[in-house]
């Protein structure tokens, strides 16, 4: 079932989703990409129902670029997170809501500090040092407690993240096969291998 | 036949202007003084009052409120001073619908609107005025003295005509020729809060009609960062810390207004 995690580390934050498309107990593909970089230092990793979460992340993409076209300043982390909450809470209030989960990550350029904020279709909006959405996260999370490290350089986050990866390998009963992980820093936004 | 184009806001004349847009900044030009200096930690505005007198009831800006005489220098938000020069009732059109776009910033995104954006929001309502009509344009235009994360401290200037700029200094209303060619040659780029103010007094002093400076006839503000917070902090000061102000810098009046010290 779909999962997505997320950690801060030294300088950075780590995204990783899963990479199955599914409906009902079929999966369609294997290779879906649902971390979208919405600029140059922020990343939204999506998963809710199938049509909303291409629909919103979309929206969200084109609404942020948008505000950087305008006003030549870019959103920061923060900035955008809150309007991304505002955009589900008003949509939960409307005719048809959007049922879409995400967690967004960001490189604070101002401040110089990574940022993560974990956002449901209700639009609660928290920041944290580590999440994740989906039944991944019933078993990544008391992983994360124990290991996850705010100073850590990026390899050793990358190894927490794994931990997490095959913790749900062993112990879901539904679990994704394969992840994408991007990692956003100063220096932006990169896929990376794991 | 020559006011044909005078009338209308939106109606170019034959010369390719418009007329109550012009008029609108001559108006300016005989306003109080207003004064901006951008420095290295932080920025500098003050403004000449015009409404003054012994009469005047001025209890309420003596004490409460964030300061100010509700005159010139007004807080429009957390992180932005603004300085008008124009028609006063104008002016306050303008600065409730500047916090009102301050507001709906933060309600969005959580975060104080970029000072640049204030402007813009602003200058984007006086342009309408230009093209769109309605009775006449704001006679009002603005100093804004701000900060935000992207370009730390800024100076802005607004006009009538929905025109915008930034700068290190400037001044806007009666005398302002004078004041930014006192300003060019006594600026400096790397200058600090302390000597920016003493930079605005002299300029005020020299600019302005009356020999003697005094809280009566000044209003002046300081935008710097809390040095524990990191958050903006905007200073308008109350009379008697102009006073006290002055006084420091050496430019208080002479002794022989004692009247008006009593008071």
């Amino acid at each position: 079932m779909e999962t997505s995690f997320a950690i801060t580390g030294k300088g950075y934050v780590l995204v990783a989703a899963d990479t199955t498309a599914a409906r009902s107990i079929v999966k369609m593909k294997t290779d879906e990409d649902k971390i979208k970089i919405l600029s140059p230092h922020l990343l939204m990793a999506y998963s809710g129902e199938p049509g909303d979460t291409i629909q919103f992340s979309e929206y969200v993409e084109r609404n942020i670029r948008l505000y950087q076209i305008r006003n030549t300043l870019t959103l920061g982390p923060s900035a955008a997170a809150s309007w991304i909450r505002r955009s589900l809470a008003d949509s939960i209030r409307s005719r048809r809501p959007y049922a879409v989960n995400l967690l967004v990550g960001g490189y604070d350029t101002s401040s110089h500090t990574p940022e993560l904020y974990w956002i449901d279709y209700l639009g609660t909006l928290t920041k944290i040092p580590f999440g994740a959405h989906g039944y991944g996260s019933y078993f990544a999370l008391s992983l994360l407690d124990r290991y996850h490290d705010p100073e850590a350089s990026l390899e050793e986050g990358i190894a927490t993240l794994k931990r997490c990866l095959d913790e749900v390998a062993k112990r879901l009963v539904v679990s994704p096969g394969k992840y994408l992980v991007k990692v956003v820093d100063k220096d932006g936004v990169r896929e990376i291998e794991i | 036949m020559a006011r044909r184009y005078d009338s209308r806001t939106t109606i170019f004349s034959p010369e390719g202007r418009l007329y109550q847009i012009e008029y609108a900044m001559e108006a300016i030009s005989h306003a109080g003084t207003v004064l901006g200096v951008l420095a290295k930690d932080g920025v500098v505005l003050a403004a000449e009052k015009k409404v003054t007198g012994k009469l005047l009831d001025l209890s309420s800006t003596k004490e409460g409120g964030y300061g100010g005489s509700g005159e010139k220098i007004y807080l429009l938000n957390d992180n932005v001073i603004g300085g008008v020069a124009g028609l006063t009732a104008d002016a306050n059109s303008l600065v409730n619908y500047a916090r009102t776009a301050a507001q709906r910033h933060l309600l969005t995104y959580n975060e104080d609107i970029p000072v640049e954006l204030l402007a813009q929001r602003l200058c984007n309502l006086k342009q309408g005025y230009t093209q769109f009509g309605g009775l006449r344009p704001f006679g009002v235009s603005l100093l804004y003295a701000g900060y935000d994360p992207h370009y730390q401290f800024q100076l802005y200037h607004s006009d009538p005509s929905g025109n915008y700029s930034g700068w290190k200094a400037t001044c806007i209303g009666a005398n302002n020729g004078t004041a930014q060619s006192l300003l060019k040659q006594e600026y400096k780029d790397d200058i600090e809060v302390k000597d920016a103010i003493g930079l605005v007094l002299r300029t005020m002093s020299k600019t302005m009609d009356s020999t003697t400076l005094g809280s009566e006839k000044l209003e002046f503000a300081v935008l710097t960062l809390d040095e524990t917070t990191k958050r903006p902090k905007a200073k308008i000061y109350k009379p008697s810390e102009i006073d006290a102000l002055l006084a420091s810098e050496g430019l208080m009046k002479k002794d022989e207004d004692t009247e008006m010290k009593a008071a």
